[in-house]
Formats: structure tokens, C-alpha cells, sequence
């Protein structure tokens, strides 16, 4: 028994970490969440390393490594609040790649794996999806509608770019009918897809935490460093409680993902629902700790939490993956041990 | 990552388990206290005779030598087949492992073997009246006289005082030092008229507590344990076993006591009711999060010999989760919840107490933010 990454999963972690924090200056990133803009030479960087396939077969391109290792990433993702199409890629990947057949899967993962042809995914209803990640500058657009899922070439759906409170990420709805129908194992992709979501909230709630507690340590009030106070030192306890729960839960998912995947509807639902909440949570506290220079535009943390408030909106809502999670749960403890 | 038992394991658990399903002693009784602790000295003397007293001990005490995850198999599988509690817990989960570490060859000798045997019973001496969270500021005092101590002060919580032979008990030895370093740990004889046992009634109506109340009690100078002036370093070694060794426990009692309320609301009609749904589905979110982090600990500990950040959170975390699991049974049960049942209701009561004993959920914080986050000290 051994809950730890290997060597070789420790190392992804600490070449994405330091990359990242390379790339993503505050300087940069506030660049390009005021313009809503993605940097092109970084995601180039991102592709030669081989992540837009981390988790994509060989056969089709891909690094063929797991979801624990595309968590990895997500979650320095996260921390470093990457504005990049990384995730909506590798949510269209995941669908393929699980609900696909085998002309869709060579049609279109190697173009994903190598994020030259990038794909992205979103729920529809009635013809129209409100909120899809990146759609402007996809090739290909999966459509999901509970289990059922199609697939749309750019060119034969109207997008139209929205303004969502993260300007980090680019969104836009798409209006689309038809489409060629994913056969497999939809809920199977998009509960991977809820997985890699929750590693980029555990991330966000992870870096907010610090930024607290950095601001907790220097800032003084009444002579003495605001963190000495309960009042405050306790707040930031409870994010640690917090974050480490949240990386608990979806680390399980990723494992159960790669290692038993009977596990991973309840895994995958119960990770987002408390990530979901954690992510808002902790950097929504991150703030209150900050006082009112956190409630400025001049400083970086709303853009955190604004993502996470975003992210925890996507594939499904905490109180949708709890409602799945009772769901679950009072089916099995009414089948007999 | 992997969660899989090693065949070594799956041998141990199964062996276990075929021996619980052939010595379960039954439910134990309930009402009378004497009975119900006779029933646990019973079962204790029954682990012991099979080797399952102090599994975790070192085979030369006359443990079993397990491994961390063998423990951990054990304390889940105790609570799977919900076996009652051996009677000298205290002994078992506390003093023997504070023994072995801090004390001499000769206390090793004379002391382990009667607690895994339940020949005598322990209990622990540490809060006082007037020293609560703030342990260090206790006034116990013990003075030399002759080669022995001398001991006179007031002891609060002591669970098992009763039946109880030996007191973990930790006394100032130095007033002119500062707080926790005039301290030493003894282990006091029960048995003497010197130390006089009042029954604490606790809000469940049960005394499971007691207040000591020690008038020149005299204890040998070889029943000191670590030596003289170390007894913080010693007690901070009993509360580190006493939180630590609760994850796997706690957690599958957690995970029984989830799957008999989602019975209950099943029972009700209420697994189809919205409300109840959320709350039982975060609870079960949360019995995931103990369980991994469980494991996440267990594995640290493998690899360094320490628990991990998560470590620090789980006595922390259980305690709030078992309040919200009894809390909602109550909700479950509606109209009825206040209705002694023996069941949810006692354990509703009881776990009031879960963020108070064994370091309040307040200086369980302090310690993270502390020791774990690096945030300043108030004082």
C-alpha cells in the first residue's frame, strides 16, 4: 500500500511547478487576464514538453501516461492560474478518447495530443450550450448532454464569445445541432473531465492559502502581525483543512481513474463537489484575510478567485456531484455487503 | 499509487477476520457499568490470548509487531465487525507506547505485560481544575521525601479512575523553572487511600469520568518515567498517541455509523427528500476525505517515520464530521429525535465531547497554524 506519486510523477510535478512559475510572472499574468488574452509562444512551450497528450495513447500521439499524471499538471495549472486552453483540449481529448470509436479517435487525438487541431467540450441543451471553454479557437467541439455526446467541426456551429466574471479563460456558447454521436463511454470521459477540474481548484485553493498566509505573516495591525490573532490563524487553518481535503479526494479520483475505474463515478463526483466548494471557499477566506486591499482590482487574488467560483460552475455544480454522490451511495448501502 | 494489500497483508486481515468471526463476544451489555466493564475485561483477556492485545508493540513486550499497515487493517477490522472496546484502552493506547518509548528496561519489565494481560488497568492524570488547554500550567506537586514523592493536587477527566491501578500522572517537581520544564512524569499506584476517585457524571448521564483527588500520595522514585523534569516531552508523547492512533479507528467508525443512518432515512422514507440527500452525500464526501487522508498519513509515516500536514487535521476534522453525522441523525429522526433510544441519541450527546478531548478543536488549530502553516504566536 503506498498513497504517493512515484519518482517519475514527483518530477512532472517539479518541472510544471518551476515552468510555470517561470512563465507565469505576476506581471505576465495580469497581461493577459486584463486583456483576456492566452500567450501563444507558452502554450508552444507546453506542447513541446509533450502535456497537451500526457494522457492520450501512444498509438494516437500521446505520451500514454494517466489521469493521475494529467492531474499532476492540472493542478500546477491551477496554483499558477495558467491562462491557456490546456484543460478545454484535454476535456475533449478525454471524451474521445473514452466514448470514441476508432475512426473518431484517429481523426481526432492526434491533433489534440499535439494541440495543433485543439478541441474543447460543453453541455447542451435545446440546441445551444451557454458556456463553452475556448470554442472561438477549437477545431473541434464535443456537445454533452447528460450521457449522450456529439461531435461538431468548428466550422459547422455558430460560436459566439461570452463574458464570464474569470477573464483567464476565454468562453463562448455555441448553437449546434446534429453532429456525429460519441457511441462509448461518455460519463466515463466526463467523469475523468470532473477529475482534472477538481486538481485545478485544489491548486487554485492551495496557492490562495499561501498568499494568505504570506499577507497573514507581514501585515501588521495593532503591532502585531495579523496572523498571530486567532480570529485570523484559525481562518487560515481551516484552509489548509480545506485544501488538503480537497487534494485527498481528487487525487483518489485520479487513482481510482487509472487504477480502478468501477470507483470512479462516486470518486470523480464526490472530488468535484468538495473541490468545488474548497476552491470557492479558501479563496474566498484568502480574501477576507487580505482586508480591503484584497477587494482591489490592483491585486492578483480576485482573478484566483474568480476562477474558482467559475470552475466550480462547470461539468456540474457541487450540489448536482453531491445529488450524483447520494445517489450512489444509498443505491449501494441498499444492495446487500 | 497503489491501495492494493500485499499478499502478506490480505493473509493478516483474513486471518483476523475468521478469528473475529469465530471469538465475537456479542453485543455488549448495556445499563449497568460494573457489567459492561467486566464484558470488556473479558474480550481483553480473549485478544490477549490470541495475540491481538497491543498489535503495533514490539514482539520482545509481547506485541504482535505489526506493521503501520497492519494496524491500520486491525483498527479497521475491530470497527468493521464492531467489537466492543478492550477494557484498559488507556493502557493500551497510551501508557504501554509511552513506556516503551521513554522508559527503563526495568519499567518495561514490570509494566507492559499487565497492561496487555488487563491485569491492570490504566488511566491518565493530566488535566487539572484549573489546567485545561494550558496543560503546562499545572499545579499537582510532588515533593522528594526519603526516595519517594510525595504527591498532593486535584486531577480532572480521568476516565476508568475507578477501576484503574496505575495513573499516568504528570506532577510539578520544580516551581522555580519555567512552566514546562518543571514537570515530571510518574505512574502513580491507584490503590492507596491517599488518592480518593469521585465519579464525574457526564450530559450523556453517564460517569465515564472522574475527579481525583490525591492528599500526599506517595509514589517510588523508579516509577518516574524519562527522568526528572522531562514530563512535558513524555506527556506530548501520550497526546501524540492519542491523536495519532485514532485515523483508521475513527474513520471506520465514521463509515459504520454513515451506512446504519443512511438506513435510518431509508426507513423514513427521506432518501428521496432533497435536503436529507445533500447532507448524507457531503457526509459520505467527507468519510472519503478522513479514509484517504488516512492513507495519505499511513504512507508518510511508512516512508518517514512522521505523519504529514494531514496528520495534524484528522483529530480535528473527525470530530467535526461524527458532530454534523449525529446532528443529522437527529434531523433524520424528526419529531423523535429527543427520545432516549440508547443509539443516536447517546451518541449525539457524546459527541459534544469529540472537539474537547484529546486537544480541543481551538488548540488544534493553534497547532497548525503554528507548527504547520508558520504563522506567529499570540503569546
Amino acid at each position: 500500500m503506498n498513497f504517493d506519486f512515484t519518482d517519475d510523477q514527483r518530477s512532472i510535478k517539479s518541472t510544471a511547478k518551476e515552468f510555470l512559475a517561470a512563465r507565469y510572472k505576476p506581471e505576465k499574468l495580469r497581461e493577459l487576464a486584463e486583456s483576456g488574452e492566452y500567450d501563444d509562444a507558452i502554450w508552444d512551450e507546453m506542447r513541446e514538453l509533450g502535456w497537451a497528450g500526457i494522457f492520450i495513447d501512444e498509438e494516437h500521439q500521446g505520451q500514454g501516461l494517466g489521469i493521475v499524471e494529467l492531474v499532476i499538471l492540472m493542478e500546477e495549472l491551477g496554483y499558477a492560474l495558467a491562462p491557456s486552453p490546456f484543460f478545454s483540449n484535454a476535456a475533449a481529448g478525454l471524451l474521445i478518447q473514452h466514448a470514441g470509436d476508432d475512426e473518431q479517435k484517429q481523426k481526432w487525438l492526434p491533433g489534440i495530443a499535439s494541440g495543433e487541431a485543439l478541441g474543447t467540450v460543453g453541455e447542451i441543451k435545446n440546441g445551444r450550450a451557454p458556456l463553452v471553454p475556448d470554442a472561438e479557437d477549437a477545431a473541434v467541439i464535443v456537445l454533452f448532454d447528460c450521457d449522450q455526446a456529439w461531435i461538431h467541426d468548428r466550422s459547422a456551429v455558430d460560436v459566439e464569445k461570452v463574458d464570464t466574471i474569470d477573464s483567464t479563460r476565454k468562453f463562448a456558447s455555441v448553437s449546434a445541432d446534429g453532429g456525429e454521436g460519441l457511441g462509448g463511454d461518455v460519463q466515463g470521459g466526463l467523469d475523468r473531465v470532473a477529475t482534472a477540474l477538481s486538481a485545478e481548484l485544489t491548486g487554485i485553493a492551495q496557492r490562495t492559502m499561501e498568499m494568505a498566509v504570506e499577507y497573514a505573516k507581514e501585515r501588521k495591525q495593532f503591532d502585531r502581525p495579523i496572523g498571530a490573532y486567532q480570529g485570523v490563524s484559525h481562518r487560515c487553518a481551516e484552509m489548509l483543512l480545506e485544501t488538503e481535503g480537497a487534494r485527498a479526494v481528487t487525487y483518489f479520483a485520479a487513482y481510482a481513474a487509472d487504477s480502478e475505474p468501477e470507483e470512479l463515478s462516486l470518486a470523480s463526483s464526490a472530488a468535484k463537489a468538495y473541490a468545488s466548494d474548497a476552491g470557492w471557499r479558501v479563496s474566498a477566506s484568502a480574501l477576507q484575510v487580505h482586508g480591503g486591499i484584497g477587494f482591489t482590482w490592483e491585486h492578483d487574488l480576485h482573478f484566483f478567485l474568480k476562477r474558482a467560483k467559475t470552475d466550480g460552475h462547470l461539468f456540474g455544480t457541487a450540489r448536482q456531484h453531491r445529488d450524483r454522490v447520494a445517489e450512489l451511495t444509498v443505491a449501494r448501502a441498499a444492495a446487500p455487503a | 499509487m497503489d491501495l492494493t494489500l500485499s499478499p502478506d497483508e490480505e493473509a493478516f486481515r483474513d486471518e483476523l477476520r475468521t478469528w473475529l468471526e469465530d471469538n465475537h463476544p456479542g453485543e455488549e451489555p448495556k445499563g449497568d457499568e460494573e457489567e459492561a466493564f467486566a464484558f470488556r475485561l473479558e474480550w481483553q483477556k480473549k485478544l490477549h490470548a490470541a495475540g491481538w492485545a497491543g498489535v503495533s508493540w514490539p514482539k520482545e513486550y509481547g506485541g504482535r509487531g505489526a506493521t503501520p499497515i497492519e494496524q491500520a487493517i486491525f483498527s479497521a477490522e475491530m470497527v468493521r465487525a464492531n467489537t466492543p472496546a478492550p477494557a484498559n484502552i488507556l493502557g493500551l493506547a497510551m501508557g504501554g507506547p509511552t513506556v516503551i518509548a521513554h522508559g527503563t528496561e526495568e519499567q518495561k519489565e514490570r509494566f507492559v505485560e499487565p497492561i496487555l494481560s488487563g491485569e491492570e488497568i490504566w488511566c491518565q492524570g493530566f488535566s487539572e481544575p484549573e489546567s485545561g488547554s494550558d496543560l503546562a500550567s499545572l499545579k499537582t506537586k510532588a515533593v522528594k521525601d526519603n526516595g519517594e514523592w510525595v504527591v498532593t493536587g486535584q486531577k480532572v477527566w480521568t476516565t476508568f479512575a475507578h477501576h484503574a491501578k496505575w495513573c499516568m500522572l504528570v506532577a510539578r517537581t520544580d516551581t522555580e523553572v519555567p512552566k514546562h520544564k518543571g514537570l515530571t512524569y510518574f505512574l502513580m499506584d491507584m490503590q492507596q487511600d491517599a488518592v480518593q476517585v469521585r465519579p464525574l457524571v457526564q450530559i450523556t448521564g453517564q460517569p465515564e469520568f472522574n475527579e481525583l483527588f490525591i492528599e500526599e500520595a506517595r509514589i517510588p522514585d523508579e516509577n518516574v518515567i524519562g527522568g526528572v523534569g522531562n514530563g512535558w516531552m513524555v506527556a506530548i508523547t501520550t497526546l501524540m498517541h492519542e491523536r495519532s492512533g485514532i485515523a483508521f479507528g475513527s474513520m471506520a467508525q465514521v463509515k459504520r455509523d454513515l451506512a446504519s443512518l443512511i438506513e435510518v432515512a431509508r426507513d423514513r422514507g427521506l432518501d428521496d427528500d432533497p435536503v436529507t440527500r445533500q447532507q448524507l452525500a457531503q457526509l459520505y464526501i467527507e468519510s472519503e476525505v478522513l479514509r484517504i487522508n488516512a492513507y495519505r498519513g499511513l504512507t508518510q509515516i511508512i516512508k518517514t517515520g512522521q505523519p504529514g500536514p494531514e496528520g495534524s487535521l484528522s483529530k480535528w476534522h473527525w470530530s467535526d464530521i461524527n458532530q454534523s453525522l449525529t446532528e443529522t441523525a437527529m434531523d433524520i429522526r424528526g419529531p423523535e429525535a429527543p427520545v432516549v433510544d440508547g443509539e443516536w441519541s447517546y451518541r449525539f450527546l457524546r459527541a459534544r465531547a469529540n472537539s474537547i478531548e484529546g486537544g480541543t478543536t481551538e488548540i488544534l488549530k493553534n497547532i497548525v497554524a503554528e507548527r504547520v502553516l508558520g504563522l506567529p504566536k499570540l503569546r
